[in-house]
Formats: C-alpha cells, structure tokens, sequence
C-alpha cells in the first residue's frame, strides 16, 4: 500500500465527489444532509489515511519519499512524492478540510454542488503539495482556480461576481508567465522531473535582453516568471490586491481554505522551485523580494488599522503574515526558512479559525461590519473567549504557534538583513494594535445595539470545530520542535545545496571574467 | 501505373461519385422528402470512410499523377480528423435544420463535395492541386453559407464570403503565378529546389507572401478575419459549426503542407509573417469577444484567437511544430463540435437564441449540460486539467524551441484576456439571476454530442487518447 499511499490520499475526495455527482439527485433536506455526510466521511478519512504518511515518514531522509510514477503523455510523468517541506502542507490540507466541511454545515443553496467543489478542491490542493513532476504541479496549481471560482461566484457576497474574475484572471496572469518558464526548463533539461531539475544547472551567464542587462541570466529570467506567480498566489505586496476582495465575498469556508491553504501553494513554491534551481537568480532578486515583504508587512499593517469590514482587516493581516514568511525564506539560512515553513502552518490554523470566528456571528447577524458588533461579551462568553485566544495568537503572543513563526523569521532576516529585520519587527506592534482594536470593538463594550440583545453563543458543532484548531495552536506554540524536528533535515540539505550552488558560480564568475 | 494512382485517390474518387448518384437519385425520386434520410446516410458515409483511411490506409506515403497527389501520414490524419468533423457536424445539425424548414437535399451533398475539396486540399502536391481542391472546397460553402435563402442575414453572409473569398483566391493565385514564373515549375518538390536554402529569391518571395495572404484567407487569421463574425453569425448554426471545424482543418492542414513542403528550405522567411499573424490573431481574437453578447459572433473571435495558437506550432518550422499544429486543430475541432452542438440547442419558443444573456441559470435547469459547457469552456480558455491546456502547452513548447520566446510569452497573455469572455459565459450559467426559461431539447444527437466532447476534455489528460504519437508520425512524413 506504500507505494501508492500518496495516489490514495490525493484522490479519495475527488472519488467522494464523483460519487456525489453521479448518486445524488435532488434538492431535498434528506439529500442534502446525505451529500454534507459523504463530504464529512470522504475528508475525514482522507485525513486518517494521511496520518499514515506522517507516521511513516522518516525526517532523517532528505529525499522524496512515498514516490510513485506512472508514464504520461509528452514524456511527462505522473509523478506524486513529499519529503520534509512538503509532508506538513499535505497534513495540513488533510486536518483542515474536515473543519471547512462542517463549518459549512448550514448551507443551503445547492449543496450538492457545494460539496463537489470543495471535494475537487482538497484533491487539487494535495496534488500541489505532492506533485513531483513540474507540470503535474502545474496542472494542480491551476485546477484549483476552478472550483475556487465557483466557489466564490456561486456562494459568494454581493459583491461576489467581480471578486470571482479578479481572482481568477489575476492568478491565471500571474502563473501563465510560469507555464512558459516551465516550457523553457523543459527544452533547457530535457526533463520535467522536479528531483532532476534541482540537480541541473540553468545558466547563469549573464546576457542583455532589448539592451538590458539581466545579472544572472536564465535563472533570473526563470525565477521572475516564477515569481509572478507565486508573489500573486501569496500574495506579496503591490500584488495582493485581489486577495482582500476574494477573502470578503468568498463564503466563510471558502475564506478558510484561501487563507489556511491556498496562501501557502506560494509559499511552498518558492521553496520547492525558485530557491532550489534557481539559486543564482534568487540570490540576485534576494534584496528586492526582503524589501517587498518588509513593506508589506509594515503597510498592510497599517491598512488592516483601517479596515471596518472584519474579513478584509484579517485578509491584511493575512497578507502581513505572508511577509514573514517570504522573508523567512529569502533570508536563506536555517532558523529563517524554518520559521517560514512554521509560520505557514501556523497561520494555516490561526488565519482559518479567525475567519470561521468572522462565520459564526456573520450566520447570527449577516454582517461583517465591524460597526454592527459590539460588547459580544455578555452575551456570548465561549465566542469571546475563543476568538480572544487566536487574536492573541495571531498577534503571536508567546506559548502560541504565531510566537514560534514570528520569532525565528525574524532571528533569521536578522543574520541577513538587520535593517529589514528593524522594520519587520515594527509589524509585530501594529498588527497587535489592529488585532486587539478589532477585538475591543467588537467583544468588549457595553452591549447597546438593539439587533445583538438576541444573539446566541456558539453551539456545540461549533465549539468542536474549533477544538482541535485550540489545540494545534497551543501544541505548536509549546512543542515547536514536532514541527522543526520534520522539517529541518530537508530545509539544512535545501539550504547546503543553495550556497555550494552560489559559491560554485561566484567561483567560476572571475574566471570567465578574466579572459 | 495508372491503377496504382487510381488507388491512391480511391477516398476521393469514391466520395465524388458518392455526391453524384446522390444527387441524381433524390431529383429523380423524393428532393427535399429524403433530405432527412440523406443527411443521416452522408453523414454514416463521411464517417465510415474517415474510419476506413484511420484504420486501414497505412502505410509509407504515396504520391500519384506525378507528385500532383500526395497520400502520406499527414494527410491522412487531416482527412480523418476532417471527415469525421464533416460526419458529425451533419448528423447534429439534421433535426435543427429539418424543424426551421432548411433541410434541403443539396445541404448532405453539397457538405460532401466539400469534402472531397477539403481531402485534396491537404493532399496537394502542386500548385494546381491545392487550387483544385481549394476551390472546390470554397463554392460548396459559399452556397451553403446562404442556404436558408429567405433570410437578408443568411444571403449576406453567402456573398460576404464569395466576395472576400473570391478576392483572396484571387491573390492565392497571383502568389502561384509569381512562384511558377520564378521557379518553372508547380509542383512543390519542383518549387523547393528552385528555392533552395537560407533566403528565397525576391520573385519567390513575393509568390510566398501572396500565396500566404490567400491561405490565411481560408483560415481567418488577423488581418483576413474580417469575414469570419459575419458570416459566423448569418448562416444558420449547423452551418456556422461545419464552418467552425472542417474547412479550419483544411486550410490549416494545406497551410502547412505548402509551407513545408514548398518552401521548407526557407523557413526564416514566412516564420516571421506566421508569427506576426499568429500574435495579431491571438489578441484580436482576445479582445474582440469581449464585448460580444451573440454566442456564435463571439465564437468567431475565439476561433480567430485559436487559428492564432495553432499558428505558432506552424511558425516554429519544425517537425515537433507541426505536430504540436495538428494536435492544437483535433483538440480545437472537439471543442468546437461540442460547443456548437451546445448553441443548437439553445431556443425560447422554437426559436434559436444567440444572446449569451439568455444563459441565465441555466445550470439551476440543466445541470448536466451546464457542466459539460463549463468543461469545454475552460478547455478553451486553456486551463488545466483540460485537454485544451494540453494542446497549448503544445504550441507553446514549439514556439520555445524554435527561439520564438516573445510569441510564447505574448501567446499566454493574450490566453489570460480570452479567458475573460469564456468565463463570462460560466458566470451567466452559474452566477447568474433567474431569468426567462430556455426551452428544453430533448435531441438526443445534441446531447451526445455535447456529453462527449467535454468528457473527452477531462477524460484525455490520461494520455490525450493517443492522439500524440500518431500526430508525431503524421507530422514525421511532412517534416523531413
């Protein structure tokens, strides 16, 4: 079963969802409930499944592991396999979806087709996360738009239909530029095999372009299509803008899923791609990609200060997080990369429960205006309490998951860039200020709006939903070390080979020069 | 001798005769009563011969009446692809015709005599050939184009095409000129040796240039396109779908036959015209459709954009270019046919509906069949997992190798705006308000023809139905 644990897990929901597209008729409650408990099992199980992975991966192999292959067309392979960067997005993919299955537990309008798309949705989402073959990976990628905008488009605010194209073509420009990087690598290595290509060499001799010199020469060409993809999918500031749009009018489910596990595609990205076979180009572009994340998180920090709908403030203060995390990776030593990784998971459980804490009082009042809420509190003392708990661990309050990310990003900017690591920091007190400014207004107060007198604290479901996403952020917070301990073999052999690859060309740079 | 050419044209010979004692036989016995059985026949007929060249035509190539005739791999995948579009296309659009009181008997054999044009045209090995089979191809449609007669609409668009038509012929055939007055002779093997390698001489040029102005003509690339919403829109639907498909094919298939084989030594020479027509049609055909609320207008600005795509494998100059041409045209062809079938079925109180606005949730009513556009919608934008990616990876890929990297790189931006107006049709089926109710169509041809295109779309990731190695092969005996 080894052999094909990864093929199992990926395409258990998608199995789930053709069971649903072809068995379930009608619009009725009893159909309804039956196609909200196949989704429920069919994510549940590939949950257990998934736990198989983790239990028989090895850290200590910086590999790929659990690989399969199969012959496709073109010479392609269909090709699946994680090793320690990956193991923990396709965990985290699997532990989230269930989650995101029953905090959709109310909804009405077409269900059936509700389920089929998220379904489709986790199936492409682990396929980004394990593909092994680059344009595998592209295909996932890419798929994943599709149900995402329907996503949006059907179940969607008011609004929903011009946050449903932005989203679409934004993305779909940004990776586009991509798949002709992937078309350049492909003739350039005769080989779409991801391991392949991170041994090849890509030139990085450099050469001028309509008269522009381009330090780095292919890698860097290379790492910038790249880069426009991952940045958008990110997001990375000037390029995010599609994400608050997204975040608001996507139903709260869906903003879970944006925000837990589409944000990370970028990031595990540019760990998988941009620093591995391109470490000449990334070593160029190093300076302007820590710049953009220190200026995102400095002012989409300040922007989240005025936001007085609660899903964009957190949207930008999602985008804030990303920061970090770029600058974790391009800071490229040890402790930076590793509270990357550590901080995209963590986000993954803060940012998705802070979006399902926006659903539970937007299904009471229809709302998400900061200004309709106000002194929660008296009336819904577990909401408090909870949605205190992941403010404070979104600002990242030591003893939670946000304190471990925060803090070794910053240790690691800090060895590359001091001056960087200065303005990250700040971010710290601004999104404490806007975080905890959200949560006064809208906990703390007296209770005076006529509209709040009725509200009703969080039922049972949703006090389950949120127990274990309480109890990953307070294990990580405490016991770091379960998540470094899997990824720090992986991300030591990724950085060694990165610098040898740098010094290797710096080397042979003088030489070339000299003739 | 003669026996041997005789049996290399045995396709064409049998389909002409076919077109001939049909047409004696239903004006001496029922005219329009057999239409209905007529058609069905052809269209059993086109696909029983496409069926017959696939499977048992193989074989090393064949020329016949001294290089006139060329039967070779790549011409057999066009035939097929083109017979069995032609096939399909007619049995679809039977019931439409037959219930708007259009079903005449000349429609099946005037379809069929195109046909025949059409396989000549992608078998032409002289000059003469390819305006035989061109020709031949042209006045079929012209007629059919203005077949429902009593509409301004229809007639206008038969005449826009004859003119134009006419007109690009006419420059079709003063390239020939200037190409035979240069190089002697009007055989392609002729012409390639007189052209000889790196540049072609000035006379030839000139030829090259007109003969390209002709054929892009026939394939509506920017800027010969002008004809293609217009008539697109006129002609009744089943008619605007075979305009779609097979004669796309064709001039595609010719395109690159005269290209490669005629002036193969000088590929730096049209690369550059390809090219540059290929970018043109991309993004006109991006940006056009995007104010288009009349489906079939708007179908004609995204095959204009898809001639583009198709274009770049011819402007690669390669053997994986035309490869990456014939695989980017049978994807295309799929589409279409499904997309049509689509269009077909689209009517409010027996009347055929245009307007995209209409679509109106309409997967609320039709799920199926809401699913199975938004499939074929997303293969044409191009994204993955459907087949459509495939087919631009493809080109794309060529384009890259060729050293055409500013193509490849404007060829997916233009991608990014078309996907814009494919969406557009999504978001009326899937986001949309309640809107007035499209009549239900039961035609059970319709549906099948719509169901199996867009499961093909999803279904070919697996391994594209093998269509990869048999273009390659194809693709192999015109590329040497």
């Amino acid at each position: 079963m080894n052999d094909s644990l990864l093929s199992i897990v990926t395409f258990i929901p998608a199995l789930a969802a053709l069971i649903l597209a072809i068995f379930l008729r009608g619009e009725e409650p009893a159909a309804q409930r039956n196609a909200k408990s196949v989704a429920m099992v069919a994510t549940v199980i590939t949950f257990l499944v998934s736990l198989a992975i983790l239990i028989e991966f090895d850290p200590s192999n910086t590999g790929f592991q659990f690989v399969e292959e199969y012959d496709w067309l073109l010479g392609l392979k269909f090709k699946l396999g994680v090793d320690g960067i990956s193991v923990l997005f396709v965990m985290l993919t699997t532990f989230m979806m269930p989650l995101v299955i029953a905090a959709s537990w109310n909804v009405t309008h077409r269900v059936k087709e509700y389920m089929i798309a998220f379904l489709l949705l986790e199936t492409l989402m682990l396929g980004v996360f394990m593909a092994l073959d680059l344009v595998l990976f592209y295909l996932f990628f890419e798929a994943g738009l599709i149900p995402m905008f329907l996503i949006i488009g059907i179940w969607g605010g008011k609004n929903r239909i011009y946050a449903s194209f932005k989203f679409f073509l934004y993305t779909f420009l940004g990776s586009v530029l991509m798949l002709v990087a992937m078309v350049a690598m492909f003739s350039d290595a005769g080989s779409t095999d991801i391991p392949t290509l991170m041994l090849h060499q890509f030139g990085s001799e450099n050469f001028s372009v309509l008269g522009i010199q381009i330090v780095g020469g292919m890698q860097t060409l290379l790492f910038l299509a790249f880069f426009a993809s991952f940045a958008v999918k990110m997001p990375m500031w000037p390029v995010h803008t599609w994400l608050p749009d997204a975040h608001v009018q996507a139903p709260t489910a869906g903003s879970v899923v944006l925000a837990a596990i589409l944000l990370k595609m970028g990031g595990y990205g540019f760990l998988r791609f941009s620093l591995p076979m391109f470490p000449v180009g990334s070593a160029v572009m190093t300076d302007l990609v820590l710049w953009m994340s220190a200026i995102a998180v400095v002012y989409t920090s300040l922007v989240a200060l005025v936001q007085e709908d609660m899903k964009k403030l957190i949207a930008y203060s999602s985008v804030a997080h990303m920061g970090y995390v770029t600058m974790g990776i391009f800071a490229a030593n040890q402790q930076g990369v590793d509270g990357a990784i550590f901080q995209m998971i963590s986000h993954g459980f803060i940012s998705g429960a802070l979006f399902l804490c926006v659903g539970v009082i937007y299904d009471r009042m229809h709302t998400r205006e900061i200004d309709a809420y106000g002194g929660l509190v008296n009336r819904m003392p577990a909401y408090a309490l909870i949605f205190m708990f992941f403010t404070m661990a979104n600002v990242g309050l030591p003893g939670t998951s946000g304190f471990v990310g925060e803090f070794l990003t910053i240790l690691g900017v800090f060895q590359a860039n001091t001056w960087i690591a200065l303005f990250a920091a700040s971010g710290v007190i601004f999104s404490a200020s806007y975080a905890l400014w959200l949560y006064r207004r809208v906990v703390f107060g007296q209770l005076i709006k006529e509209s709040l007198k009725t509200i009703s604290d969080m039922t049972q479901r949703e006090r389950w939903i949120f127990a274990p996403l309480v109890a990953m952020t307070l294990l990580l917070g405490v016991y770091p070390a379960l998540v470094t301990d899997i990824i720090g073999p992986s991300v030591e052999a990724l950085l060694k080979d990165y610098h040898s690859a740098i010094a290797a060309v710096a080397e042979a740079a003088p030489q070339t020069a000299s003739h | 001798m003669i026996q041997a050419d005789l049996n290399t044209i045995l396709p064409e010979i049998l389909l002409a005769l076919y077109a001939m004692l049909a047409l004696v036989g239903v004006v001496y016995t029922g005219k329009d009563r057999l239409a209905p059985l007529l058609t069905w026949v052809t269209a059993g007929v086109l696909i029983a011969v496409a069926v017959w060249i696939g499977l048992t035509r193989g074989g090393t190539g064949a020329t016949a009446f001294n290089g006139l005739f060329v039967d070779d791999g790549f011409a057999r995948f066009a035939k097929v692809a083109i017979l069995l579009a032609a096939g399909v296309v007619l049995a679809m659009g039977q019931d439409y015709m037959s219930r708007k009181g259009m079903l005449r008997f000349e429609y099946p054999i005037l379809i069929v005599l195109s046909v025949v044009g059409m396989m000549v045209m992608v078998s032409a090995g002289d000059l003469m050939t390819l305006y035989m089979g061109l020709e031949l191809q042209s006045l079929a449609l012209y007629v059919v184009a203005s077949m429902r007669r009593d509409s301004l609409k229809s007639s206008e668009a038969g005449l826009k095409y004859f003119v134009l038509g006419a007109l690009s012929s006419g420059l079709l055939l003063f390239g020939s000129s200037l190409v035979y007055g240069f190089s002697g002779t009007t055989t392609f093997s002729g012409i390639v040796e007189a052209v000889g390698h790196g540049h072609a001489p000035l006379g030839l040029l000139f030829g090259l240039t007109f003969v390209t102005a002709g054929l892009a003509f026939k394939i509506s690339a920017v800027p010969f396109h002008m004809w293609t919403p217009d008539v697109y829109e006129g002609a009744p639907t089943p008619i605007t779908a075979f305009f779609a498909t097979a004669p796309k094919m064709a001039a595609m298939g010719l395109f690159a036959r005269v290209l490669h084989d005629a002036f193969g030594g000088v590929v730096s020479d049209w690369q550059q015209i390809i090219a540059l027509m290929s970018v043109l049609s991309m993004f006109l055909g991006a940006v056009a459709a995007i104010g288009q609320n009349n489906i079939k207008r708007l179908m004609a600005y995204s095959s204009i954009a898809h001639m583009g795509y198709a274009m770049m494998g011819l402007a690669a100059g390669t053997a994986f270019g035309v490869q990456a041409l014939l695989i980017y045209m049978a994807i295309y062809v799929t589409m279409n046919i499904g997309t049509f079938a689509f269009i077909m079925s689209l009517e409010r109180d027996g009347q055929p509906v245009v307007d995209i606005r209409s679509l109106h949730m309409y997967s609320s009513r039709e799920p199926g069949k809401a699913l199975a556009v938004l499939l074929l919608m997303f293969s044409l934008a191009g994204v993955p997992p459907m087949v459509g990616f495939f087919g631009k990876f493809y080109v794309l890929r060529a384009a890259y190798e060729a050293g055409l990297v500013w193509l490849a790189v404007l060829g997916v931006v233009a991608s990014v705006i078309g996907a814009f107006y494919y969406l557009r049709i999504v978001y009326y089926m899937y986001f949309g308000d309640e809107g007035e109710a499209l009549d239900k169509n039961r035609s059970p041809v319709l549906w099948v023809a719509l169901m199996v295109p867009a499961a093909a779309m999803l279904i070919g990731v697996v391994n594209l139905f093998g269509i990869e190695g048999i273009a390659q092969a194809a693709a192999a005996t015109l590329v040497q």
